[in-house]
């Protein structure tokens, strides 16, 4: 059914919007040749800004998973009432605005508010510091890791751990040699999916970061306040670098999904 | 099972150099600064948006010196209200430098600085700089005086003065000079208002102002000199004019009274004052406080005026940049601008 | 959040070992469980954002109506609303399409493009407006220049939202039925009167669903507007910014309205779209 057309919309579109405008970026990245490039990519101010990056996220992930894997757990093979309740609940932050979750963070662990200044007392200062990155970017990233898994825990069924039990097995060798191999593929893809949720968020972290350079100022911080400094390259050199680890994250992913989706 | 274990082992390798590098890190504790091992100290540097560069070089400069030798810097950068509500806020800074005054004495009351900042012969100030007008590369439409910028059709670009304090001084230039130094504040009134009909787009900060010019919009923009000079020296097609009548922007520069570091905090300061430093600040477009520091010179405006003959801060804040009840609030009332602070029921009227 | 009591399940059926147990020494049932689960959401998630729905109300209804309505809040908000409302139907229409052609159709590179689409997920957003301001913008190589009108918005937000609906109905296309659609071929019918007819209603809860979250996605976006939009009030400055700049001038309260109203509004639109999925479920 009108074959030819359908398919060269759909690519002209897809042009224009995704490939083109990534491709030129990357084809202007080289512009001033590799030697700038060079200078960037050791430049202090980038390596920190991905260490940064790194850090946050790599908190960020392992929070996630083990609260991805619980939860899923707890919501697939167990019941209690509010069961739906807390799946959706989970599913809360796919739908705030990044800049929503950082005023919510300050709210309450600002300075100035009861629990962030009780903190801040004694000695853990949240915002304006990597505690608070680590929030915002777990928040964002939150569900996921469980979405990833309970459909698969779900086809999966528990005969086997049940079986596993009646012979002996406790809880963690039930854990570690029958559910985990089965949700295998499944939480590498979560885990994939949370990592690059959290190598690329900007706006939460923009509003309780505090601009310190080299020490809150995460790689798309980076990316923002080199542009405003008029250094096209470093910045367009740091985009290209998160282009790029975006790209490999979607390969990866590619191998890891679940279900065959081509 | 291979995958878990290579997983755990993958996360092990990167969670070893995060932990190192949040431990270093090392802001989760009650001073200004950290990291405080082997002599060495770390001292915040929290500064508005414009001089970054200047500082990156200064620090550099401070490190060679022997007072700062065992110096690290965290440096911030943002519009300087903004940055001066975050260290009221709880930001940590033991070198505070902001764009205008009171960004200082909000923190003043906050009790993060000492009252007594700017009891030295500077008054407190690091550099200065004057109010211009920017133009396209040729200035087309050969826009030089305040008049100029009134005129109906031309397009200007200055911050919102309640986020930016580089707008103040935008504002100030203008209607210091058809004011005649304060003298007939209607005259001033009237032309902020007409200028400020052509102003398409207000801004957060002096530098995402210049910004939106250098990406095409706009005819003319207000400026520090400083940032006209950081724009053509980053290749942007911009000129300048400094017209005869135009106000002597004044840089405050202040350590915190929290400060870990107070001793360090005042050696980067009195080495700032120095004039191997001055130079430095020069060399980015800022004009020395401190007499024949060398480096460029700067054209002198014959009609120059400080905040001092406007009647001093409190007064003109209050009578023009009130967020409630001042000459800018009613023209930005008018143009449903935001005045920030106040919950602006009043606009909700119109 | 009730906590609750393990029930007897009878034989068999044992409380399965919940997920932080191998960090406690303790025995853990589903209460310990959920306990920790609902902490772990409270302290990052439901704490927070009950206080930016706390905060708005701080001063009452007069205060807050006042903040949302304020001239530059509200345009925002038109403009987020609006802008997201149009993007959700351009992907309603554009989503299907690369949907079908990546289901129905053949071609070199097709798998390459099928991941590409993910991108914007993967994308950080300031990079991606990076990107449509490098194409875009001043110095576009197709002197195609967007920068700081209203369609740069749109623009943006087609970009993020790209594969929302994408995703949705791909899966539904691929399992659908042809035998339906080859009768109807047999019976006579057009292309397009099949399509129309048969497959359109199957895809429907799908778009919708897709729609929804593109929706939801689009009123939220921060990151890839502020550089091609400028993000000047009243014309291209979607919410998100307006809120950025509210807490940077520490009105905090007023951030919090406006925020409260984005919230609300995306949790409408997810609860209808919750309840017609439940309902085109029931119809089968």
């Amino acid at each position: 059914m009108a074959k030819y057309p359908l398919r060269i919309l759909a690519l002209v579109y897809l042009l224009f919007l995704l490939v083109l405008p990534v491709g030129l970026v990357v084809w202007r990245t080289f512009d001033k040749g590799l030697g700038r490039i060079v200078d960037v990519l050791t430049s202090p101010n980038f390596t920190h800004a991905f260490a940064v990056t790194l850090s946050v996220s790599v908190w960020a992930v392992l929070a996630n998973t083990v609260f991805g894997v619980g939860t899923a757990i707890l919501l697939v093979r167990h019941r209690f009432p509010g069961k739906r309740l807390l799946g959706a609940l989970i599913d809360l932050p796919l739908a705030v605005s990044p800049v929503v979750v950082g005023l919510a963070l300050i709210l309450v662990y600002g300075k100035f508010a009861p629990a962030g200044g009780w903190l801040e007392d004694h000695g853990l200062q949240i915002i304006f510091s990597l505690p608070g990155m680590v929030l915002a970017t777990i928040f964002v990233s939150l569900p996921l890791v469980v979405r990833a898994i309970v459909p698969v825990l779900e086809e999966m069924g528990d005969e086997q751990e049940q079986a596993a039990h009646t012979l002996g097995a406790s809880r963690w060798q039930s854990f570690r040699r029958i559910t985990v191999p089965g949700i295998r593929a499944a939480l590498g893809y979560g885990v994939v999916l949370c990592l690059a949720r959290a190598l690329g968020e900007y706006g939460a972290v923009a509003v309780v970061s505090g601009r310190l350079v080299g020490q809150t100022q995460t790689a798309t911080l980076y990316v923002e306040e080199r542009y405003q400094n008029y250094d096209q390259t470093a910045a367009f050199t740091t985009a290209t670098a998160l282009a790029l680890i975006a790209i490999v994250i979607l390969l990866i992913t590619k191998l890891l999904r679940p279900k065959e989706n081509d | 099972m291979k995958l878990r274990t290579r997983a755990i082992a993958v996360s092990a390798a990167l969670l070893l150099p995060g932990t190192a590098l949040t431990a270093c890190a090392g802001t989760a504790d009650n001073s200004s600064s950290s990291g405080d091992s082997g002599g060495e100290v770390t001292l915040a540097l929290v500064a508005y948006s414009t001089p970054q560069a200047a500082y990156e070089q200064l620090i550099a400069a401070f490190q060679k010196t022997d007072a700062g030798k065992k110096v690290k810097f965290t440096q911030s950068y943002g519009a300087s209200g903004d940055q001066s509500r975050a260290v009221a806020s709880g930001l940590k800074a033991d070198i505070v430098a902001f764009s205008l005054e009171p960004d200082i004495t909000r923190l003043v009351t906050a009790k993060l600085v000492d009252a007594s900042w700017n009891s030295d012969q500077y008054k407190g100030m690091i550099t200065d700089s004057v109010a211009v007008i920017g133009t396209r590369k040729g200035n087309p439409k050969n826009l030089k005086t305040w008049d100029d910028l009134a005129k109906p059709g031309v397009q200007v670009l200055t911050p919102n003065p309640f986020t930016s304090g580089g707008a103040k001084w935008n504002i100030l230039a203008g209607y210091g000079a058809k004011s005649k130094k304060g003298t007939d504040p209607q005259a001033g009134a009237t032309y902020l208002d007409a200028l400020f009909h052509n102003v398409p787009v207000q801004d957060n900060s002096g530098r995402a102002s210049l910004q939106t010019f250098t990406s095409g919009k706009g005819d003319a923009f207000i400026s520090y000199e400083n940032e006209a000079l950081f724009a053509q020296k980053n290749g942007q097609a911009v000129d300048y004019t400094v017209p005869d009548d135009t106000i002597l922007i004044e840089n405050p520069i202040a350590v915190t009274s929290n400060s870990a570091h107070p001793t360090e905090a005042k050696a980067f300061l009195d080495f700032l004052h120095t004039p191997a430093a001055q130079k430095i600040y020069a060399e980015n477009g800022y004009r020395p406080v401190v007499k024949d520091a060398g480096g460029p010179s700067f054209p002198n405006p014959s009609g120059l005026f400080t905040i001092g003959d406007l009647g001093g801060w409190s007064k003109v804040n209050k009578e023009l940049f009130d967020p409630g009840q001042s000459v800018m609030a009613s023209i930005e009332q008018k143009l449903g601008v935001s005045t920030s602070a106040a919950p602006s029921p009043a606009a909700s009227k119109k | 959040m009730t906590a609750t009591v393990v029930k007897p399940t009878g034989s068999g059926t044992s409380p399965g070992p919940a997920g932080p147990v191998f960090r406690k020494r303790r025995p853990v049932g589903t209460a310990l469980g959920l306990g920790t689960a609902v902490l772990y959401l409270s302290l990052i998630v439901l704490i927070p954002l009950a206080a930016v729905v706390w905060r708005s109300t701080e001063g009452g209804w007069d205060t807050f109506w006042a903040a949302v309505r304020t001239p530059d809040a509200w345009a925002a908000l038109e403009l987020t609303v609006g802008a997201s409302l149009v993007v959700a139907l351009i992907n309603v229409v554009m989503g299907t399409v690369i949907a079908w052609v990546l289901v129905r159709d053949k071609f070199w590179g097709k798998s390459i493009v099928d991941t590409l689409i993910d991108l914007p997920f993967a994308l950080p957003t300031i990079v991606a407006g990076l990107v449509l301001l490098a194409l875009y913008g001043t110095n576009s190589p197709l002197h195609i220049n967007i920068a700081y009108t209203r369609l740069s918005v749109g623009v943006a937000l087609l970009f993020v939202t790209l594969p929302f609906v994408v995703r949705t109905v791909q899966p539904v296309l691929k399992e659908l039925d042809r035998d339906m659609e080859q009768a109807a071929y047999s019976l006579g019918a057009s292309p397009f009167t099949t399509f129309r007819r048969i497959i359109l209603p199957n895809l429907a809860p799908a778009m919708i669903s897709g729609a929804g979250l593109a929706f939801t996605r689009a009123i939220a976006e921060y990151g890839s507007t502020n550089l091609l939009t400028g993000s000047i009030p009243f014309e291209t400055q979607v919410s998100a910014v307006n809120i950025f700049g509210r807490i940077e001038s520490d009105d905090t309260t007023a951030a919090a309205a406006i925020s409260t109203v984005l919230l609300v509004v995306a949790f409408i639109v997810l609860i209808v779209l919750d309840l017609f999925q439940r309902w085109s479920a029931r119809r089968g």
